[in-house]
This record gives structure tokens, sequence and C-alpha cells, in this order.
């Protein structure tokens, strides 16, 4: 037996819930640090690429949309629109991802990864905002990647017929988990990208 | 104790379009805000706050937040306001050491 | 086991296998009872590792250096603390007891998620094989004691990240289990059953899922920034990096607090099950003992500061949490008060589980005010780094949770399992435990108010005979525990064939058949009226 709509939508959204407070962890640990090394919080930011970070931004709200849009066109029945928009997310957040690699592999290239000579020569703030933004950054691309992979398997859920117009829940569970880590992203452009 | 399955109402393409260009605006204006550094004094409070409103965009009607029921409203305010409290109270110690 | 078969048209669970054959039967089942079985003796193996590894303790206690060395020595106790912590008394009630018996106690067939429940099982035995390899894993043991404090975690040279992997996995685990229970008990309650006709021990399972689902995610991103530290240097707790090693004891402590109320709330909800059955007469305020579980849940999630008065943390914060600490003790108070004003002009039956339900109000009265003592400031001064804090967790964690347990066992035995123990000696064997247990902490009391630092392995020569009083109690504990599931084990091969209501109990699980079948009800029942309707016989 299992638990009906309405229980799967909850269990969706208390798991959020429990993603929400590890991130939340991060987040504690940042504002921590940014209230001790503003100065050098506002210095480390410079090393931020705002156009990059920008580009990702409006990627990641727009797989956003792709993936309402999906469920609303799921449950009007057109599941053949759906899952072209499920595929359509899927290369935002892939697009996303390979703009987030060329961003690391800038940094480490000019030594700024944790733990290097380049990076230890710092201040501690400095260390400190390097630390986590690759660590913050690094969870939230797990969790697109998880999203991918998720997504892939609700466009072969589509075309078995497995998601139809009246048992839409898979697809829009995912949709809730999509846009959450869309959510975690709007936290984070800022706090890495805006500050200088 | 069960309702039978009600789904939440359909949201239609127009709102969502209304709703990402919205966002899209709000993300421009961040940028603006950043770059043009004006209004520096609040510059942690004015990006957070265009963050919350995005994030409530999001919620309330990507995540259809907006059509449910009050339970899950509820949940969420627990949710949020538990990790506020985490935060709150180890900035009792960061703030006074 | 032809006795556990139940009848032809509902045969019990232990006769219905599913599709599998053998072990595949139990561990690829998605039944919930199944699963609390396993738990239940995973479980208790793990407890077994567990005494033993602090029954070593206590033997190298008196003669310091002779059968430990020091290194062995905090390499034991660190194990001891992570399988007696991680392994046995957290997951604890709510995976063996709240599994078998929650989807009954609701008048439901299953949990939410019989699959995800299932997962769960999974990640914890995956996270106990994972902790276990790093005892035995080339290098050494981890040696930092439970709470893996930075930076001494992120320095040693131990096995520490496979350790701190397994009890992330573990964590996952306890996540998705309070996650199933919190969506099962919002939907899949029995008609008729309102949020205020439930059984005290849902309501304390629901009050446990939050914890289990808002704090369990903080301690897990803390344990990847211990292993990030190891591996990639981030430095976060590292102060030649800018990092504030007390940060990550606010974030250790700040799942480890709330994480006394996953194994205590379920306690007290299994004590809040048996008083009212054994004293024949409705429980004594009902809607106060369900609003105070929440209230514990919730209050106690914000007094993690008290772990960290002697830390270096700010006096604002020290004043803080020391308040909201003297506040959870309210509702603790309220369900003690109320337990015994249930038992005041009942008709008791003195019963091996109400003697269990009993002597945990005494023992976690006892943990309970001490806790008090050491949650004022300047007592807290004195006696934090003493024995005295490890008497007060021990008499809430084993005189609390852990005496609990051995109640619900008992209570639930002939349920579970289908026969009758013995109760002359499952009485002896309390008494034994009882007597031992106290003699084993309670002299850790007088030596930790005397100044004896905990986690030493040496020590002057006055505090001998305190030692030696707690070693030879460590003994008569043992004997208690031998006594007592001797006498369990014995039970399930020979005792008679239990009944399905062999001690007057009213909630759901007594009104079918022991062992239940595998849909656990025929047809599911309605519910009219309370739970807890015991008729006077005056």
């Amino acid at each position: 037996m299992a638990v009906d709509y309405e229980g799967k939508k909850i269990g969706m959204w208390m798991f959020l819930f429990t993603e929400l407070l590890f991130f939340g962890g991060m987040f504690l640990l940042y504002a921590v640090f940014r209230y001790r090394f503003a100065l050098d919080f506002h210095g480390a930011a410079a090393h931020e690429n705002i156009v990059l970070g920008s580009l990702n931004t409006f990627i990641l709200l727009t797989s956003s949309f792709t993936i309402a849009l999906a469920v609303s066109a799921m449950r009007q029945g057109r599941s053949a629109l759906s899952s072209s928009l499920q595929a359509a997310t899927i290369a935002l957040g892939a697009a996303f991802l390979v703009i987030k690699y060329a961003e690391w592999s800038a940094k480490i290239g000019v030594g700024l990864y944790p733990n290097s000579p380049v990076l230890l020569q710092k201040n501690p703030g400095e260390i400190l905002f390097f630390s986590l933004y690759y660590v913050m950054t690094g969870i939230h691309a797990l969790h697109v990647i998880v999203g991918i992979g998720v997504i892939a398997c609700m466009i072969i859920f589509t075309t078995r017929g497995k998601i139809t117009s009246k048992k839409p829940i898979m697809l829009e569970n995912t949709g809730l988990f999509w846009h959450f880590v869309d959510i975690i992203w709007i936290y984070l452009f800022p706090l890495f990208y805006l500050i200088t | 104790m069960r309702k039978a399955d009600q789904q939440t109402p359909l949201v239609s393409y127009t709102t969502l379009t209304v709703v990402w260009l919205a966002l899209l605006v709000l993300l421009a204006a961040t940028i603006a805000v950043a770059r043009g550094h004006v209004l520096v004094k609040y510059s942690v409070l004015v990006p957070l706050a265009i963050a919350s409103a995005k994030a409530g965009l999001v919620l309330n009607y990507f995540m259809n937040l907006r059509y449910e029921g009050r339970l899950l409203k509820v949940m969420l305010l627990v949710a949020v306001a538990v990790l506020t409290a985490f935060i709150a109270l180890t900035f009792m110690d960061v703030w006074y050491r | 086991m032809t006795k556990r078969r139940g009848t032809s048209r509902h045969p019990s669970f232990y006769r219905d296998q599913g599709p599998y054959k053998g072990i595949l039967g139990w561990l690829m089942s998605t039944d919930h009872k199944r699963i609390g079985l396993m738990y239940t003796l995973a479980l208790l193996s793990f407890a077994a590792v567990g005494v033993c590894a602090g029954l070593l303790m206590r033997l190298s206690l008196i003669a310091p250096g002779k059968i430990l060395t020091a290194q062995t020595y905090n390499e034991v106790f660190t194990v001891h603390g992570i399988i007696m912590i991680f392994l046995f008394v957290i997951p604890g009630i709510p995976v063996a007891f709240g599994n078998f018996f929650l989807p009954i106690l609701i008048g439901a067939r299953d949990v939410a998620f019989p699959r995800l429940n299932r997962l769960s099982w999974w990640l914890y035995l995956a996270g106990a094989v994972i902790v276990l390899v790093s005892l035995v894993l080339h290098g050494r043991p981890p040696d930092t004691g439970w709470t893996f404090y930075a930076p001494l975690s992120i320095e040693s040279q131990a096995n520490i990240s496979v350790a701190v992997l397994g009890v992330v996995v573990l964590g996952f685990s306890s996540i998705l289990t309070g996650l199933n229970f919190v969506t099962t008990i919002h939907r899949l309650r029995a008609p008729g059953m309102g949020w205020f006709r439930m059984p005290l021990f849902v309501w304390t399972l629901y009050a446990t899922g939050w914890v289990q689902m808002l704090a369990t995610p903080v301690l897990a991103i803390t344990l990847v920034f211990i292993i990030l530290g190891r591996f990639l240097g981030v430095g976060f707790f590292d102060p030649s990096r800018g990092g504030d090693p007390i940060l990550y004891q606010h974030l250790f402590w700040i799942y480890s607090h709330p994480a006394v109320y996953i194994m205590l709330l379920p306690a007290m909800g299994i004590i809040s099950e048996i008083i009212p059955v054994f004293s024949k007469e409705r429980i004594f305020g009902y809607s106060a003992i369900a609003v105070s579980a929440v209230a514990i849940a919730s209050v106690g999630s914000l007094v993690w500061g008290h772990h960290m008065f002697t830390s270096g943390m700010s006096d604002t914060a020290r004043v803080i949490f020391s308040l909201i600490t003297f506040v959870v003790a309210v509702p603790s108070g309220v369900k003690v008060f109320n337990w015994v004003a249930t038992l005041y002009k009942g008709s008791i039956v003195v019963c091996s589980p109400l003697l269990y339900a009993l002597s945990f109000i005494l023992l976690f009265s006892i943990g309970g005010l001490t806790g008090l003592i050491i949650g004022a400031l300047a007592p807290n001064l004195k006696l934090h780094g003493t024995y005295f804090i490890v008497a007060h967790f021990h008499y809430v964690m084993f005189g609390g949770a852990g005496f609990a347990i051995l109640a619900g066992l008992h209570y639930w035995f002939p349920k579970m399992f289908g026969r009758m123990f013995d109760e002359r000696r499952a009485k002896i064997g309390w008494l034994v435990l009882f007597v031992g247990f106290n003699c084993l902490y309670f002299s850790m009391f007088i030596l930790g108010y005397q100044g004896m630092p905990r986690r030493y392995f040496d020590y002057p020569p006055q505090y001998f005979t305190g030692h030696l009083v707690s070693t030879i109690g460590s003994w008569i504990t043992a004997a208690g525990l031998i006594i007592i599931f001797g006498n369990l084990v014995r039970s399930f091969f020979k005792g008679k064939q239990a009944p399905a209501n062999p001690c007057g109990g009213k909630t759901l699980e007594w009104r079918i058949p022991s062992p239940p079948p595998t849909e656990n009800f025929e047809r599911l029942p309605v519910i009219k009226g309370e739970m807890y309707r015991f008729e006077r016989e005056d």
C-alpha cells in the first residue's frame, strides 16, 4: 500500500527541508566568517567573474522556468511537449555546469584552490572565502548533477507513459527539487559575486 | 482523515512567463545595484532582499506554494524558523565574543 | 516456528515471506514489522559490542596501565561512544519499536513509503559496516571520542574519515526514517483517529521525526567539513587559516543536543503507553503529555550551547543557553508529574514492564535534575570536565533511553514474537540491573564531585575506591543484562504462545493477533472515542 498524492508531495517537501538545513550549515559558516572578515571577503570576491556568474544565474532561472512549463504541459496531457521541455531543462543544467567548470579551471589555473601555496599566502578571510566558494558551489553543482540525472529518468518515464496528466506527481516532485536547487543558487550568487 | 486526491490548480503558461520575466528583471536589478555602487551602506541587505524576492517568486509560482493548503506553508515556516534560530543563537556567541 | 504461523486465513508476518526465500525474504522485505525486527536484532547486537567496550574500560580503570595502554584506552572509549550513540541509542526506539508499532498504533497497513523504509534499513546497515570497518582498517581506530572535535579530528592519524563517513550514512538513514514517520502520521491515520486521539507513543515519534529531519542534516554537513578538512585542507575549523574550532562545536551540538531528544522522546512515549496499562487507569493529562512532547522537541533544539560553557563561548551566549536549558526542564517535569498522577489511585499491577517504567521515572529524574545542576553556569565550570557529566549522561541515556528500550521490549515482547516470557526471571533480571546500574553510575557522580576528570586514563590514588565501586557495579550490570536477555532468548524459543492481549492494553496493537498478520488489520479500524479508556473496577 502506498501513500496518496498529497502524502508524496508532503514527503518531497520535507526532503527539501532537510536539504535546506544541510545548506543551512554552510550558510551559517559563511555568515560567521563574512562577519569576521568583511574586508577580506570584499577583496577576494574581486576574483569572481561577475559576467559568468550572472550568465549562470540567468541560465538556472530559465531552467526553472522550463521545468515549471514541463509540469504545466504534463498536467494538460501534452506529454510530448513536456518531455522536450524537460530535455531543455537538462540542456540548461549542463550549460550551467560547463560554465561552472570554466570558472573553476580559471581559478585553479592561477593557483586559487584550497590548500594551494598561492592561497595560503593570503589573508585568513580570503582563504576562507575561497574554501567556502569551492565547498558551497561544489555541493550545489553536485545537486545540479543529481537533478539532471533525475530529470533524465523522468523523460524515460514520460515516454513510457508512467507519468501522465493523471499521475504527474513524480515529475512535480522532480520540479520541486530543481526549483530548490535554483533557490540555493539565487542566494549563492549575490553572496559570492556581488559583494565587491 | 484522508482527503481525495486534490491537485493544485494548473498554473498557466502566461503566469509562468510573467514570473520568469520578473525574475530576470530582479536579476538585472541586483547586478545594477552591485555594479553601480549605489546603496553601499546596505550592501548586505539589498542583495539579500532581492534574492528573497526571487526565492519568493519561485516558491509561490514555480513550486505552487501559493496554491497549497495551510499545512505545507506552516511546515516551511517551521523549517525556516529553525534555521534562523540556529544562526541567530550562534551569533549570540559570535557577536559578543 | 510452528506456533508463529497464525491462522491459515491470516498467516503471521513470520510466515508470509513475499516473493523472496530465506534470508532475502527478510532483507528485501518492505513489511514494517520485518524491518522493525531486523533493526531490533541489529541494535541489540551492536549494543552488546558497546557494552563489552564499556566493561573493558571499567576494568582498565581499576588497574590503569595493566590492561590497556593509554592509546588503546582512548580508542576503546571512542568505539564505545560511537557504537552506543550512533549505532544504538540514536536510531534505537524509532527504528525498532517505531517501525514495528507506528502503523499498527494508528491503524494503517504500513508506513507511508515502505520502499524508502527498506532503503533506510539498508543505509543503516551500510553505515554500521563502514563505521565498523574504520575500527579494523589499516591504521588506527578513531581515538577522538565520539564527538570528533576539531582540530584533533582533522589532525589525528587515525581512521577518522571512514568513521565519519559511516556516521553521515547513518544520518541519511535517520533523516529518511523521520520523514517517513511524519508523512505516515499525517496521511495514514485510521478514520476517526484525530490528532488528540493518537496514542502518546505516536505523538513522541512525530516530534522525534521533525527533530530527525531538521537537525540531522546539520551534522551531515559538519562531518563533511571534517572530511574536506582532512583531504583538501579547507580549514573552516583551523585557526591558522582563519577558521574557528568553537564553530565546529556549535555545528556539532546543533545536531547532537537535539539527538538527545531523538533518543529520549520516544522513550517517554513508551513509558506513557505502559503506565496507564499497568495502573488500569486513564492517562492523566493526555493533551499536556502530547503537547509537552512537541515543546521538548522545539525548545530542546535551542539549548545546544550548554555543552560549550567551558569552550570559550561569549558570556551573553552562555547566559542565554543556560536560561533556555532551564526552560526545557518544564515540559519534562510535566510528563513526570502526569505519569505519577496516573499511578495515583490506579489499580497497579506490578509486572516487569511497569518495573522498568518506574525505574525509568526515577533514573531519568536523577539524570534530569543533575542536568539542571550542570546547566547552571557556576557549577558547570567546576563539574564540566569531570565524571559528574559522565554520570549525568549515563543516567539519561542508559537509565532513560536504555531502561525504556527494556521496558518496551518486555511490554511488546508477546506481540512481536508471539511468545510469553518468564515473569519471575524478568523481575530478577530487573533487580540485578537496577542495583548494578546505580552502583556503576552513582559512584561517578561522587567521583566527579570530588574532581575526577573524565576521559582520563589514569588518576591519583584517592579516587581508587570510587572507581572500584563503579567497576564492581559494571559487573553487576552485565550480570543483570545477561539474565534479562537470557530470559528473553529462552522465551523466544520455549515460551508459551501469547494471547492477543496478555496485559489488558487498550491501543490498537492489542486488538490483533500475536504476532500480527502481514496486513495488520483484516479491515481498517474506525476509531470512536479516546484510546485510553479503562473501566474502573471499584
